[in-house]
């Protein structure tokens, strides 16, 4: 990929992706356009643009968008001169078809997501995107509900299927900063020197900005973030508080600060229209270990079938639900019911 | 009456199952052959231990095989590629029929409660896949009642189910899936999701089906859908209903955006299935692989009904 020789690390918004949650998925064509812009502008290294849930995620278990991926990515990529076009594809729910669709629309790099221990089922997807001459980056996500060691053994096998970077992604917003650094520590033990590290927080102990920097220090060259951490649950590593730091901490970035200040307050806070902040509901997804997109889908069956937000996230978090079982969270709901009844 | 002689290609866990299914649970059917590739195999070991004629050079091995001429069915548990060859050979034997248990889909897909009247005179038909058996069904039974516009499965099911096959082809299953929900289930726009979820122990496989229709009594919804279950009961006793059957009304005012049908309302239909195996070579987690093969089972017995 192109990077700036002296920049120390790779910023990457997801924004326009991870963001889509709190706003289910709705944000316009021309809100795309130019939140995409003004990120090009203030020199951002990457744009992750698809719905919450990766490529053609669409449905009624994650929600519809208010658009297909194709035209929330279409004339895009035209319109960027410094960040790469980058989307996101979870198998089992995205195929190979929807890679190439982005493809063709100018979309240069992708990362691939599975669960933290299905790493193999990413094999077709990361080969395919590196034949059709893409950036490609496994993306093990839940990294909580597996060991350093374990989750480096399927960084690993990413790594073999040909992907460029590996993140740990910290999708319930669960790990503490010893842990993250310990998955960081053990990714390099076993990654060769060419391969990238990144590293993808979840703001629901209030560690989005620690969590990231704890990685940075031992080795993590990614760094996702988003505008006013918009993201699922209590959202994403703040994009605009990160710069702050690594400007405080003598990082070399390419970004510009108060343009992220700006568009953070300015255009996205008030598309919040569900807070995006640690509150009961999101502090319980980090606390419960509990995929952080399932936020409003618990918001909705607790209050559809008068239930508490917490009980149902709890009882998620107890049995082990994973990344794309929303459709769990109504089931979970229904026995909490018999049982009170 | 003679049962109707049956082979078996693929001596791996779906191979292995069916042939412990056939064994106990056939009424017209025998078993009789299994075919692999590998003399050292566990699956064709155990076969022999059983008294069945193993080959371990194929099917060309089996053709030459003095029980070939006696054998009616195959099922084919092995790969998409192999099927592709194995299709070759059989369609010069008119006597023979072919279940597809591969994702190959030369023939048409058959979920046996669904379209086998369509498609029993078919010799190669294809089993979809174990999510598609599971709620196929499901996405016909509320297209019975009312129409459906948009049908979407999500199949859960436990890492140590999923063998190395669906793992190196996952886009196989949400394609094929998705395809045959608009093909057999009747729905205009089909759409298959997978999770593998590798909690210990194991998790029993989920489906959870949601349909988007057009408005309709709810209450004869139910009823088909407890219908259609009770019929998929007959041959996967392990299939039922986990929760009462949702409904959630979407106003037009309020229509959601469905790629390739554009906006559209009606009635939102969600059923939440558990599907647990009968535990004959995998322990009951595994209700996708028990569907599968209970399926062809059951598809197979269907096909000597008919033909007596």
């Amino acid at each position: 990929m192109t990077e700036n020789t002296t920049s120390q690390v790779y910023l990457q918004d997801v924004t326009l992706r991870d963001g889509m949650h709190p706003i289910k998925h709705q944000y316009s064509k021309e809100q795309i356009s130019t939140i995409a812009k003004t990120l090009d502008k203030a020199k951002v290294d990457a744009i992750e643009i698809a719905h919450g849930d990766g490529l053609t995620g669409g449905s009624f278990n994650y929600g519809f968008g208010s658009h297909s991926d194709w035209e929330w990515l279409e004339g895009i990529a035209g319109e960027l001169s410094h960040a790469v076009l980058t989307t996101l594809l979870i198998p089992g729910i995205g195929t190979i078809e929807d890679l190439k669709h982005a493809q063709a629309l100018g979309v240069k790099s992708v990362r691939i997501a599975t669960h933290s221990t299905e790493a193999d089922i990413s094999a077709q997807h990361i080969e395919s995107a590196r034949t059709l001459g893409m950036d490609v980056s496994g993306f093990l996500m839940m990294a909580h509900m597996n060991s350093p060691s374990e989750l480096a053994k399927q960084a690993k096998l990413m790594e073999s299927y040909g992907a460029h970077c590996v993140y740990v992604t910290d999708s319930a917003g669960a790990l503490l900063m010893h842990e993250v650094r310990e998955r960081i520590l053990a990714f390099k033990d076993i990654l060769k020197p060419e391969t990238q590290i990144g590293i993808h927080c979840h703001h629901n102990l209030s560690l989005g900005v620690a969590n990231t920097i704890a990685a940075m220090e031992e080795g993590a060259y990614r760094l996702d973030a988003s505008l006013a951490g918009m993201g699922a649950g209590a959202g994403n590593c703040p994009l605009e508080v990160l710069v702050a730091y690594l400007n405080k901490y003598k990082v070399a970035h390419n970004a510009d600060l108060f343009a992220l200040m700006d568009i953070a307050d300015d255009i996205i806070r008030p598309l919040q229209t569900r807070p995006v902040q640690v509150d009961r509901e999101t502090l319980s997804l980090g606390y419960a270990g509990v995929y952080s997109s399932f936020l409003l889908h618990s918001e909705k069956a607790a209050l559809q079938y008068g239930l508490d937000t917490r009980t149902i996230l709890n009882e998620l978090g107890k049995r082990n639900m994973v990344g794309g079982q929303e459709d769990m969270i109504v089931d979970v709901a229904l026995d909490l019911l018999k049982t009170r009844n | 009456m003679n049962k109707t002689k049956v082979a078996i290609i693929g001596p791996g866990n779906i191979g292995t199952d069916l042939m412990i299914k056939l064994m106990r649970n056939a009424q017209h059917l025998e078993m009789c052959a299994m075919v692999g590739i590998d003399p050292q195999s566990e699956g064709l070991n155990r076969a022999s231990q059983f008294g069945f004629y193993t080959v371990d050079n194929g099917l060309q091995g089996l053709v030459s095989h003095a029980c070939w001429q006696d054998i009616k069915i195959i099922f084919d548990a092995t790969s998409a590629k192999a099927h592709y060859g194995h299709w070759d050979i059989i369609k010069d034997f008119p006597d023979k029929r072919i279940i597809d248990l591969t994702p190959a889909a030369i023939g048409p897909y058959l979920v046996p409660t669904v379209n086998f009247d369509e498609s029993h005179n078919v010799r190669n038909v294809n089993m979809v896949t174990c999510g598609g058996q599971a709620t196929i069904p499901m996405v016909a039974a509320v297209n019975q009642v009312a129409k459906v516009h948009y049908g979407e499965i999500v199949a859960s099911i436990s890492s140590k189910s999923a063998g190395p096959g669906t793992r190196a082809n996952i886009d196989e299953f949400t394609q094929t899936t998705a395809r045959a929900i608009e093909s057999i289930g009747g729905a205009e726009k089909g759409k298959a999701i997978i999770i593998l979820n590798p909690a210990d122990p194991p998790v029993v496989m989920r489906d959870t089906i949601f349909t988007l229709s057009d408005e309709a009594d709810r209450s004869a919804i139910i009823a088909s859908v407890q219908s259609m279950v009770e019929d998929v009961q007959s041959y996967v006793p392990g299939y039922s209903l986990h929760q009462e059957v949702q409904f959630e009304s979407i106003p037009e005012a309020q229509a959601v955006y469905i790629e390739g049908l554009g906006k559209r309302y009606g009635l939102k239909t969600t059923i939440l299935l558990k599907v647990e195996g009968a535990g004959h070579y995998l322990p009951p987690y595994a209700g996708n692989l028990d569907i599968m093969t209970s399926a062809a089972l059951a598809t197979a017995e269907k096909f000597v009904q008919n033909l007596n």
